[in-house]
């Protein structure tokens, strides 16, 4: 079946032959109602195994802390089905959607196929391997084929940029700041979509976190597989190497005006009313727990505090004796999934604030919550007084 | 009115058209309970796309909505088809995988934006085998 999907994929998105791929990392274990479940139990029934190294993105549930999820008993017992097929076939259960800070981390120019879409952005734009924005179902296949149709990002010729982002009217400060990069990844998402862009003026020393929000931003708003970013991302250390020798076909000046307007479609309420707080989307990494670590101290939170993270960082949290505090500070630690895949959010429904392009998109259709944008340390000063506080002044 | 579509998945269909205003992700933008647009952003949210020809301009954001695709196919939610603007790797998966779980097919053509602007919400609309629409002209 899965040489069928792919032979059908394939010929549909015009590939002339399928390529070895050196690894998967899958998207199609987190539930999203029956039929996934029995997909995947038909590929186990048959004896289907991974033939190449893969990764499983987040799940339905949070294994390790099975009470932070509250889904009901037919939602709980098909999300847990589900996650144990993929693993049946081979899977490593990674359960997280930054696979790259868990170990994945594929090499410049190797072709691999991927799912999720930050995942899929950050593979291609940040380590410069090669994939497409595999769908659930397609990226199994692949790693059970060890195979990906040749088609769009693994050809080189398809990877050049034509559009030029000029960062150069936006302030040095506000680029060294982890706010930035999420309302950059909107505004881009947005305006340059399917087309292959290159943002340059970026600090050359920004850091994974932010490249990794900017990814997930730009894949929520946008259907973008690779942005280049000069002289970060492997294959673009120039723009003229971004455009593949050329000159761009169009250069957008990007101005204070556009960033402050995609900062604004970020939240769909203004006021002050704050209920939740969440972070972690992708999943946060040690370096991000450093930085919430570092805010704490002096601050009480008063309401729920979620930060969503891979089980691979909450293990080390545990080693280094970190975990507890946390909790004991107000902050619950949720393992293997997130709040805008299962149901974990107090059941009535308020304001939810986030530091994440990717949960301030997805959050209001799937949790019902309104949403407010802001820094980390915005999000933390809101929880310790209970209102929305904002750092308006890095925007002027 | 006749639109000559190219169809990556063949086969027929009839019904309303619905054309979406703006790109959608199926998944966090269509409730794979109920078949309608979920994303309150969105400018057709609430709009109901099952059974309808749903008109594309663009796909955004998740690999999951592939997903989303095959349950709406699995409980009989989906679209009667999609037109879309391009050839797209996620939504056309969803019902390649839903033929493989004998959950049925729908016809997804590609007819690009510029041509997509003769096809309207509510007017009646049918596909055939070849990729042709045959489409209401005014309503």
């Amino acid at each position: 079946m899965a040489m069928r999907i792919l032979a059908e994929m394939g010929r549909m998105l015009g590939a002339d032959r399928l390529i070895p791929v050196a690894s998967a990392h899958i998207d199609g274990a987190l539930y999203h109602g029956d039929s996934g479940v029995h997909f995947a139990e038909r590929l186990v029934a048959g004896g289907a195994k991974v033939a190449v190294p893969s990764t499983l993105n987040v799940g339905g549930l949070d294994l390790l802390d099975p009470d932070n999820v509250k889904a009901d008993a037919h939602r709980h017992d098909m999300a847990l089905r589900l996650m144990r097929a993929y693993e049946t076939m081979g899977c490593r259960a990674t359960w997280t959607c930054s696979p790259y800070h868990a170990g994945h981390r594929p090499a410049f120019g190797q072709d691999v196929a991927w799912g999720e879409s930050n995942a899929v952005a950050f593979c291609n734009s940040v380590l410069g391997a090669r994939t497409n924005r595999y769908g659930d179902f397609l990226d199994i296949c692949c790693a059970i084929a060890g195979r990906a149709p040749r088609y769009g990002l693994h050809l080189p010729e398809k990877r050049r940029a034509t559009v030029l982002i000029d960062s150069s009217a936006i302030s040095p400060a506000l680029k060294r700041l982890d706010v930035f990069y999420p309302v950059l990844g909107c505004w881009y998402g947005a305006e340059i979509g399917g087309e292959i862009g290159v943002i340059d003026g970026l600090p050359a020393d920004c850091s994974e976190d932010q490249l990794k929000a900017l990814s997930a931003a730009v894949a929520s708003s946008g259907a973008v597989g690779l942005f280049h970013v000069a002289g970060r991302t492997p294959e673009a250390p120039t723009v003229t190497a971004a455009c593949g020798g050329d000159v761009p076909a169009r250069t957008i000046r990007l101005t204070p005006e556009m960033l402050r307007a995609a900062r604004d479609r970020l939240s769909t309420v203004t006021g002050e009313t704050i209920d939740a707080v969440a972070l972690g989307s992708p999943h946060f990494s040690l370096g991000e727990f450093d930085a919430l670590e570092a805010l704490l101290p002096g601050k009480r939170i008063r309401i729920p505090f979620f930060v969503c993270t891979g089980r691979n960082v909450v293990a080390e949290l545990e080693r280094r004796g970190r975990l507890a505090p946390l909790k004991q500070a107000g902050v619950t630690v949720v393992a293997d999934t997130c709040v805008v895949v299962a149901p974990i959010l107090p059941a009535k429904a308020g304001v939810l604030m986030t530091n994440s392009g990717k949960f301030a998109h997805y959050t209001p259709a799937n949790t019902g919550y309104a949403v407010v944008y802001g820094s980390l340390a915005d999000c933390v000063a809101s929880a310790a007084t209970g209102r929305v506080m904002r750092d308006e002044t890095v925007w002027q | 009115m006749k639109l000559a579509a190219v169809p990556q998945i063949a086969g027929r269909a009839e019904g309303e058209v619905l054309k979406l205003e703006q790109p959608i992700s199926f998944w966090g933008g269509v409730d794979p309970k109920s078949g309608r647009i979920s994303d309150p952003r969105h400018p057709d949210h609430d709009r109901e796309i099952a059974g309808r020809i749903l008109v594309l301009p663009g796909m955004i954001g998740s690999s999951s909505s592939s997903y989303i695709m095959l349950e709406l196919m699995a409980i009989g939610r989906a679209p009667a088809a999609l037109v879309l603007a391009e050839p797209d790797a996620i939504l056309g998966l969803g019902v390649v995988v839903a033929r493989e779980m004998d959950y049925g097919s729908i016809p997804v053509l590609i007819l690009p934006r510029e041509a997509q602007s003769a096809l309207k919400t509510g007017a009646r609309a049918r596909i055939e085998q070849d990729g042709g629409i045959y489409a209401e002209t005014s309503r």
